[in-house]
């Protein structure tokens, strides 16, 4: 198939329509209202139901009723949205459904500003809402994978029968890049009947309910839900870059990679024996492989660049058990490291650790 | 091969229209691109610019300090983007707007009088954008001109009058990049 070049946030809706999702419920919140916009013009022209609700809680519990009855569904919105969402987002986790959630986060805290940002790094990886949830959390770093993991989040949703999350940035909302949708095959819904309330003639009754009050029931499914959690590290993605023969490796995640993939680039040339480790799953965190190489004697440090004060630094602290010195590097608010700057720190990092050239 | 431009002026000029444009020819020829726009609390009539950047690896970080390339519609974009590009770069000056210069030697810099095209051929302003591409892709041949030229026929495929014109504009915008380029390579063999 060939490329078409789109913005992102117009890239997420056609994807979500590729993927067999046409219903959208949504509140509009920049960066992201060009899915919306988007979607609006696009749904009822493949016989869609577009649904501009009256605040992103409103949407976020249309959601939980569509997934209910057993639509393919998806919202998207930018961090203070995802924030009034988080109480929809605990039902579907609660009530056990799938559903497909995009923040495009934006500076914080409140309504911050907004410009790209990944202080919603705690909200999406550490469950967000009230209560005992989590759900799979996947960081694409262009618009053509924010295409592919869109596409992917709802046959994953539907796995686990749990919120996946998509967590991009203002910067690969509003760019524009190449997109081929034909690198994912759309799947088909399976076993809807089993679960959702889609009229239980000659069938059992399916009750849509996150209310227990015998507390070792809901003990009991608790655990149950923590098992399914475990469960999703078998969805564990990363990006290994130039990793066979470093000294010293980055871990940096969308956005903040490409920047420290062309820093790299650049350092390479000088000698430098840097690597990249790229999360595409910020959960589950890809520890284990992170930690082989927190491990390697070769290995002299590692250091973290993020668009927040360090909150993947802490899972990559405990991901290298501080086998290793971690050397960290951010912007925040809304800026994006440049990679001038970005080199400088690795530099400075590099020799400070007693990396060679 | 990492190549940028950044496309500035104010909003209603066409800076990011023709950034798609560009962004597009280079990719149906099978390169690398990312088209960024500036985003924030804009307001109607404030500046507005883009970046393109074109690759033939996909493109690392789209954002860019120093891009080689600036385009610059009206004065502040001049002042904000003239100091940035890159030694050895590009300044594309739109002469119509812009009553001064830049005195930096390290670059090539093209003035393109691209208002006063557009008004000869169309008797509006409006296409100042399509003259300041088509300098761009006669001075930094970094996309084939051809390439351009279809992006700008399908555009205006519905509309021939308006293509005519605009091919006509694009073409006078070329010839002054281009023999601004040449005269600057000329210089440099000496």
């Amino acid at each position: 198939m060939s490329k078409i070049l789109m913005k992102g946030a117009e890239a997420v809706g056609e994807a979500a329509i590729r993927a067999g999702c046409i219903s959208y419920f949504c509140y509009p919140i920049t960066p992201q209202s060009e899915v919306a916009e988007y979607l609006s013009k696009r749904l009822p022209e493949v016989g869609g139901t577009f649904v501009q609700a009256e605040s992103e809680v409103a949407a976020s519990q249309m959601v939980y009723g569509a997934a209910g009855a057993g639509v393919r569904i998806m919202t998207t919105s930018s961090s203070p949205g995802i924030s009034l969402m988080t109480e929809g987002i605990s039902y579907i986790a609660g009530a056990e459904l799938p559903a497909v959630f995009v923040n495009i986060v934006r500076g914080g805290p409140g309504l911050g500003g907004i410009l790209p940002s990944q202080a919603d790094y705690f909200q999406a990886t550490k469950g967000g809402g009230h209560g005992d949830y989590r759900f799979l959390a996947i960081a694409p770093a262009s618009v053509q994978e924010m295409v592919e993991w869109v596409m992917r989040a709802f046959p994953l949703a539907e796995k686990y029968r749990n919120p996946v999350m998509v967590v991009g940035d203002g910067l690969l909302a509003q760019m524009m890049e190449p997109v081929d949708f034909g690198c994912v095959e759309p799947t088909p819904q399976i076993d809807v009947e089993s679960w959702a309330t889609t009229g239980c003639k000659d069938r059992p009754a399916n009750l849509i309910n996150s209310l227990f009050l015998d507390p070792l029931k809901l003990e009991e499914f608790n655990w149950k839900l923590k098992a399914k959690y475990e469960a999703m590290e078998a969805e564990i993605a990363y990006e290994e870059y130039k990793m066979d023969d470093c000294e010293m490796f980055v871990v940096a995640y969308g956005t903040t990679s490409r920047v420290v993939r062309t820093a790299i680039n650049a350092l390479r040339e000088e000698g430098y024996k840097i690597g990249m480790f790229r999360p595409i799953t910020i959960f589950p965190f890809p520890q284990k492989a992170m930690r082989a190489y927190g491990e390697n004697p070769r290995v002299k440090s590692v250091a973290v660049v993020e668009m927040s004060n360090g909150q993947m630094l802490e899972d990559v602290k405990w991901a290298v058990l501080e086998k290793k010195p971690v050397e960290f590097f951010a912007r925040n608010g809304g800026i994006v490291p440049n990679p001038h700057e970005t080199m400088e720190f690795l530099r400075k990092s590099y020799e400070k650790h007693g990396g060679t050239k | 091969m990492e190549r940028e431009v950044t496309f500035a002026g104010f909003g209603g000029q066409g800076v990011m229209t023709v950034g798609k444009f560009l962004a597009q020819g280079a990719m149906n020829k099978g390169m690398e691109v990312a088209w960024v726009p500036s985003y924030g609390p804009e307001m109607r009539g404030g500046t507005a610019y883009c970046t393109v950047v074109i690759a033939d690896e996909p493109v690392g970080s789209p954002i860019v300090r120093n891009p080689e390339t600036a385009v610059v519609m009206n004065r502040p974009s001049l002042d904000k983007f003239g100091p940035e590009v890159k030694p050895g770069g590009c300044l594309i000056i739109n002469s119509s707007l812009i009553d001064v210069t830049t005195d930096r030697q390290d670059i090539l810099v093209v003035t393109v009088p691209c208002n006063q095209i557009s008004m000869e051929v169309t008797g509006t302003g409006r296409s100042a954008n399509i003259a300041a591409l088509g300098a761009y892709a006669g001075a930094v041949p970094v996309v084939d001109f051809a390439s351009i030229e279809d992006v700008v026929k399908t555009k205006f495929a519905k509309k021939p009058k308006v293509l005519e014109d605009n091919m006509a504009i694009l073409q006078k915008g070329y010839e002054i990049g281009r023999s601004a380029r040449e005269a600057w390579d000329a210089g440099k063999g000496a």
